[in-house]
């Protein structure tokens, strides 16, 4: 049997949802889509954003080639003009005839444009299409004072496009005495209007425009009570008419109010013919939200591949940020006393309106209306279409949390699996927490396996919340206490050890631990004290990890490893010649590491003073390899031998590596300096990497190399040294004081709620206002720099701690046994 | 004191020769005996010095703290943080090791291991 043909009249969103729904279930079927535009479907929700920095390409849901990849036949710039439904046939303008078994009509809606004298002026415009903001962008050009009809959804979105254009002075006209009507109530609109007055836009309500005047250009506009406004071009946004002209054409039953009649499986008058999105009426109600539209599609997807699924109607909530202004309306917004209780908050200083509506008995939230923070938008919206029991204190739900847990996490757990989190793509909370389940431990790969979140966005965070309460409720990490004697995350630990300045282990755990401590307990206070005073940290040598108490890096076999600190990895013949002669005199193993230095391993704890005592001597220092701190910071050769090199990365690698050398940290710390961008030095890679270009640095954080590998990512660029350096005392003071224990900087920032957004707004625009802070601290770490080393050669009762045996202090340990490799050791175990 | 049955009491080391709140190793003989003074504790403990784990001479320079309700004293192994009981010498990282224990006595400052 050959494929049966489905056609698709109308490629936009709703249109290519069909499309993707369809092809990702089924290969059965020969799809045609005729489009009337010269593009492929773009993101018309987001259609603002186009004077915002984005092009069609940013706003196109996908690309020519996917149409060809499945096999999809794409006539653009092709309208059908005729359903002949007797043969089955469509008929386009270029004269393609096409034989259909299905046809889906997704011809969606244009713009409403009423009957007003001079409508047809120059300088009136629609704003449904990319042409249209086109038109719109190349006409604003010279214009100083724009209006817009309409004071809906819609034409707040297009008076905002004007704002963005440059139009000094917008005016917005509403019929209605509110804006929005559709969504919220007079007091929602009155604190709206007085928002949006902030951001100069002029609102005008109870206003009929009655005449629009001027010589063949708009002028001015005149309106039923004589009054009149001056303005340079207006945008009609009065609401939308269905585009069912082609329907009505071919037989099919409309409304006269417009509008394709479906049924339940959106099946039109003709079982073969489905209408789908803002063109198809059900039960009296066009849906002229893009969720609806791809339910509708998924319905007619489900029908033709043998599904059976129905829509029975559609909650409009929505919630959307109009010129910066968060606004959202759910359930039933409208619903007045006595039929309800109504709980109002309104803070006009903040410029903040909340209404919720809950039923009589006080036991169900019917709907409600947010206006100037939303944030409470998702759960409400859940707790109404889940029946979800309210708490005894409903109004807890808008005025938040007043001391006492959080009403958002909270809730959210407690909804059922089927629960509708992301209404775009239709996935429900048991389809976000399996995934979680199964691996996905972030909005990205949430986004990649469910598709929650890929629509129109506004669920991310609820899915975030999901995630972490689905992670926690696994005991993936409960609020990340750092062991069973403390009962803080070390980010608290750290706060409290400061404030109480306590400084020593002892203390801390008397405080605010319980037990004897631990080996994770111990060195994660051992860090914090480190990061807080700089203290010498052999003085309290037990509650270091053995790399740290012996000051060296313990090997196989029970030796340890001995690194002095070679800054960028710049070394000077005669100190290359000592360290010769010091490994030769005590028998070491010599490696260059991935670090520019050089590791002499195979040492007795014994040997390990008269070993640094001797490094020391010849100016080297310590390099901390051991330490939970900075290690290294590589760099290129830079531009004073090489040839592509812009600025003198080696000079630059050194003084931060002086800058930072003995800061400890959560865990170790790489840095990398790059002279140009060819990388030699792989700073990318590293926790913070500085890379040169023609005007300055790039500043790149977060990089790792190890078993997960993750390139840094762009903090800043083109930033002069000073700023670099500042940048990064900020960051890495943050890091310490924030990241819990053993946490590399990629890890970290990968658990950060916002991620590098939300660093770059810490770290650059002080959005936690502790800059300052943090630079101070940082300084107190850099002006308490000590050699841990040189502390001990100095200090026979330091020294003293150096041996194997307690009661036969010159004896080596015998277990230690080396045998010959290439001309050196090799441990023997 | 008196000897009790056939435990031999060795004068290992003085106490302040052990670091607080850590350990430190001595040579029996041919024998490698981590002792480890407690102080948070008040108390004092010996095991032997080797790792079962990777069969390396290091427990003496682990760290010792307590585990669980019942506030076990432990001792982990610096090279990959296995857990012995002080008290028994059972592994409680969960493996199938365990390591010797001796009894310790202080008197004077000195320290003495009990070995059998």
């Amino acid at each position: 049997m050959s494929q049966p043909t489905i056609v698709v009249v109308g490629n936009g969103m709703v249109g290519y949802k069909f499309c993707e729904k369809l092809v990702s279930r089924s290969a059965q079927f020969n799809i045609i889509v005729f489009g009337e535009e010269s593009r492929i479907a773009y993101d018309r929700v987001h259609l603002s954003e186009y004077f915002n920095g984005k092009s069609a390409d940013d706003l196109s849901l996908s690309t020519l080639s996917w149409y060809a990849d499945n096999g999809i036949a794409l006539h653009l710039d092709d309208p059908i003009q005729e359903i002949n439904r007797i043969d089955k046939t469509v008929h386009s303008l270029k004269g393609t005839v096409i034989k259909y078994d299905y046809l889906v009509l997704a011809t969606g809606s244009s713009p409403f444009v009423p009957n007003i004298e001079g409508i047809e002026k120059n300088g009136v415009f629609v704003y449904r299409t990319i042409e249209d903001l086109d038109l719109i962008r190349d006409y604003a050009a010279n214009a100083k004072v724009g209006a817009v009809m309409g004071g809906g959804l819609l034409g707040l979105e297009a008076a905002k496009a004007l704002i963005d254009l440059g139009i000094k002075e917008t005016h917005v006209i509403e019929f209605a005495p509110r804006l929005m009507p559709r969504q919220i109530d007079s007091a929602g609109s009155a604190m709206l209007q007085s928002k949006l007055k902030q951001f100069g836009l002029s609102i005008h309500l109870n206003k009929s425009t009655s005449e629009i005047a001027g010589d063949d250009k708009i002028e001015f506009l005149k309106f039923n009570d004589d009054t009149s406004l001056m303005v340079d071009m207006l945008v009609i946004s009065a609401g939308i008419r269905p585009r069912d002209e082609l329907a009505k054409l071919a037989g099919l039953q409309t409304s006269s109010r417009g509008g394709i009649m479906v049924n339940e499986k959106m099946q039109t008058s003709d079982e073969c013919i489905f209408a789908i999105g803002e063109c198809a009426l059900y039960n009296s109600m066009i849906y002229g939200l893009v969720a609806p539209g791809y339910e509708m599609a998924d319905i007619v997807v489900a029908y033709l591949t043998g599904g059976d699924k129905f829509f029975y109607g559609y909650d409009m909530s929505t919630k959307l940020k109009l010129i910066g202004v968060d606004v959202a309306s759910f359930g039933d917004a409208f619903v007045t006393e006595p039929e309800c209780r109504t709980i109002v908050f309104e803070d006009t200083h903040k410029g903040i309106y909340k209404r919720i509506n809950i039923s009589n008995d006080g036991k169900y939230l019917l709907g409600g209306i947010l206006v100037g923070e939303a944030e409470a938008y998702n759960i409400l919206l859940q707790t109404v279409n889940n029946k979800i029991l309210l708490p005894p204190n409903p109004e807890d739900l808008i005025l938040g949390s007043r001391g006492g847990e959080g009403v958002e996490g909270a809730g959210l757990m407690s909804l059922p699996d089927d629960a509708l989190i992301c209404s775009c793509e239709a996935v429900s909370k048991l389809a976000i927490c399996s995934a979680v389940n199964e691996g996905a431990s972030g909005i990205d790969d949430i986004k990649k396996c469910t598709k929650a979140g890929t629509g129109c966005g506004g669920c991310v965070p609820l899915v975030k919340d999901l995630i972490a309460g689905t992670m926690k409720a696994n005991g993936q990490y409960v609020k990340n206490v750092i062991c069973e004697h403390f009962d803080y995350s070390r980010q608290e630990l750290f706060d409290m050890v400061k404030i109480n300045k306590l400084k020593n282990y002892d203390l801390v755990l008397d405080h605010f631990g319980k037990g004897d401590g631990c080996e994770v307990c111990k060195p994660a206070v051992a860090s914090i004290l480190s990061s807080l005073w700089n203290d010498v940290i052999v003085k309290q040598d037990t509650i270091q990890d053995s790399n740290d108490r012996y000051l060296a890096n313990i090997q196989k076999g029970g030796t340890y490893s001995v690194v002095p600190r070679i800054p960028g990895g710049e070394i000077t013949p005669d100190k290359l010649i000592v360290i010769g002669q010091v490994a030769k005199r005590y028998g070491l193993y010599t490696k260059i590491t991935g670090g520019q230095r050089i590791d002499m391993f195979g040492a007795h704890v014994n040997d390990l003073p008269a070993i640094w005592e001797e490094l020391i001597d010849a100016g080297f220092e310590s390099g901390h390899a051991y330490g939970k701190s900075l290690r290294t910071v590589k760099s290129c050769v830079g531009s004073t031998w090489c040839r592509y090199g812009l600025h003198d990365s080696v000079s630059f690698a050194i003084e931060i590596e002086e800058r930072y050398k003995g800061v400890r940290s959560p865990h170790k710390l790489k840095g990398g300096v790059s002279g140009c961008v060819r990388e030699c030095a792989e700073a990318q890679a590293k926790d913070f990497g500085i890379i040169a270009t023609e005007k300055g640095w790039n500043l790149y954080v977060c990089g790792n190399g190890g078993s997960k590998p993750q390139h840094a990512q762009l903090l800043a660029t083109d930033i002069d040294s000073a700023t670099c350096i500042k940048y990064l005392d900020r960051f890495l003071m943050f890091y310490i004081k924030t990241a819990d224990p053993l946490t590399r900087t990629a890890t970290w920032l990968n658990k950060m709620d916002g991620g590098i957004a939300y660093l770059k707004n810490v770290i650059i625009n002080n959005s936690l206002d502790i800059n300052e802070q943090l630079e101070e601290e940082m300084q107190d770490l850099v002006n308490t720099y000590h050699c841990e080393w040189k502390e001990v050669v100095e200090n026979d009762e330091l020294r003293k701690r150096f041996v194997h045996f307690i009661n036969a202090p010159e004896e080596k340990d015998p277990a230690i046994k080396f045998e010959p490799m290439r001309e050196q050791i090799k441990a023997k175990w | 004191m008196e000897t009790i049955l056939d435990i031999e009491w060795v004068l290992a080391c003085y106490a302040d020769d052990v670091p607080a709140n850590g350990g430190a190793c001595v040579k029996h003989g041919n024998e490698q005996i981590a002792i480890y003074n407690f102080v948070r504790r008040g108390e004092w403990y010996a095991t032997q010095n080797l790792c079962p784990h990777k069969q390396q001479m290091v427990l003496s320079r682990g760290m010792i703290g307590s585990e669980g309700d019942s506030c076990e004293p432990k001792v982990a192994c610096p090279f990959h943080k296995k857990t012995f009981s002080l008290l028994s010498g059972e592994c409680l990282s969960g493996d199938e090791f365990q390591i010797k224990t001796y009894p310790v006595r202080v008197e004077d400052g000195k320290v003495y291991i009990g070995i059998v």
